[in-house]
């Protein structure tokens, strides 16, 4: 017992790293709020192509998002960090995640919004036209709010699952969160920082958690 | 600029030195992802039932459990089983570890999955097989689960492809599957094309399981 309590939550070790993890948290905020914005963009564009008229461009889109569905981000990321510089293009750890967040959560964020583009009846749209609005206009301001609102539960979702995802920006040494926690592990030669990690993603993602599992016991329903 | 290209990543001669140890790898992907569908399903499916029978001390840890599993990261779970773990005495394989994490979390996702199946089945088809003298356990299993299982499947389909993909996590800790195996390869020749190896072997491996998603996806759809 008093082994656990020494190695996982020892309070001399977690005041000496304290201010080491909780720049790396901020360093995670910081990944979050620049891949969160960008991934919505990327997907919202990705989900507007494919309701396009041009074939080829619809055709580019599936082709787009079904490889991202089955390639693995860890190894998107890897290739970008550890591939991309052979070709002569070095990229700093920040872009070379950020670009492979945009890349993978564009064509999830796209699929969240296509299901909710084609949960609005044809009828608005047409409606819209018929009153004089453009195409564009008619996503603009009848079709895209509503097919928003629609998935609001699964856009929290897919959000929840980014931000657990930027714990793999450690693997290409960028100093955020878990990458802080195994830099003060291996200083210190206790696990206190990784359990503290793992803390503070719980603490900040619990609420989250929380929330989607009420919208899904109430958006399943046999009827 | 072309030649670079295809010498930095489709050189034949670091291909065909480094495919042995991507098949390698290619097999031993299979082997932790089928271990982790298996596990983490059939025990998310346990747990699901076990919160049918409404144990109010027994639903809350499971609850508590799913909780946990699902707000924090899989590299996260996986570093504390195979860093954090040791320093009091267990110690596992990375294999192990990895295997044990993406299970847990599955167990955790697919628990919720089956749980709001089993919710989605109104009260009055429970109480109407009861009334036809069914017992509890057949009532589950004859009326309820059936219909539950089947909304089920399509979210649990789209969460199964995207936690087995984690099994690229286990590089981190040196389980030798297709990711470590091409990295281990641009470490010693210099050389991204393992890398490309690696990329095509984790399509050949996922897009046959996307495009199956895909028409599950469609198959349920007009169920629901």
């Amino acid at each position: 017992m008093t082994q656990i309590v020494q190695s996982f939550f020892n309070l001399a070790i977690l005041k000496a790293a304290f201010g080491f993890l909780m720049k790396g948290f901020g360093m995670t905020i910081l990944l979050c709020l620049t891949v969160i914005p960008l991934g919505l963009a990327g997907g919202l564009t990705v989900a507007l192509l494919s309701t396009v008229k041009n074939r080829v461009i619809r055709w580019l889109v599936i082709v787009y998002t079904d490889f991202f569905r089955a390639f693995p981000p860890l190894v998107l990321l890897i290739f970008i960090y550890f591939g991309v510089p052979f070709i002569g293009i070095d990229l700093p750890p920040f872009i070379a995640v950020a670009l492979g967040f945009l890349l993978n959560n564009s064509s999830y964020y796209g699929e969240v919004f296509r299901a909710g583009i084609e949960s609005i009846p044809r009828g608005q749209a047409e409606a819209a036209r018929s009153t004089g609005l453009t195409r564009l206009q008619t996503m603009a301001y009848v079709i895209v709010p509503q097919a928003t609102r629609n998935v609001i539960p699964d856009l929290i979702s897919n959000t929840l699952e980014v931000v657990k995802l930027t714990s793999i920006a450690s693997v290409v040494a960028l100093p955020e969160l878990l990458y802080a926690a195994r830099q003060a592990q291996a200083v210190t030669y206790n696990a206190t920082p990784i359990l503290a990690a793992g803390f503070v993603y719980l603490i900040c993602l619990w609420p989250v958690v929380r929330l989607l599992s009420r919208f899904e016991h109430k958006s399943i329903s046999l009827h | 600029m072309l030649h670079r290209f295809l010498f930095s990543y489709f050189n034949r001669e670091v291909m065909a030195q480094y495919l042995p140890k991507i098949i390698e790898g290619f097999f031993l992907t299979i082997q932790l992802a089928a271990a982790v569908v298996v596990t983490g399903i059939l025990t998310g499916l346990l747990l699901a039932l076990i919160r049918s029978f409404r144990v109010r001390v027994i639903n809350f840890a499971i609850v508590l459990f799913v909780d946990v599993l699902r707000a924090l990261p899989p590299l996260v779970i996986i570093i504390i089983f195979y860093f954090a773990l040791p320093t009091i005495g267990i110690r596992m394989s990375g294999f192990v570890a990895t295997w044990l994490s993406l299970s847990l979390v599955l167990t955790a996702f697919s628990e919720e999955i089956f749980w709001a199946g089993i919710l989605a089945v109104p009260k009055g088809q429970w109480e109407a097989a009861r009334s036809t003298g069914l017992t509890f356990i057949q009532t589950l299993q004859s009326v309820v689960l059936p219909q539950a299982v089947r909304i089920t499947i399509p979210p649990l389909t789209n969460r199964t492809i995207a936690i087995t993909k984690g099994t690229a996590l286990g590089a981190v800790v040196a389980v030798p599957e297709i990711l470590f195996q091409a990295q281990a390869g641009l470490t010693f020749s210099y050389n991204p094309s393992p890398l490309t190896l690696g990329a095509i072997a984790y399509l050949v491996l996922f897009f046959p399981v996307v495009y199956f998603g895909r028409w599950i996806e469609t198959r349920f759809a007009w169920k629901r």
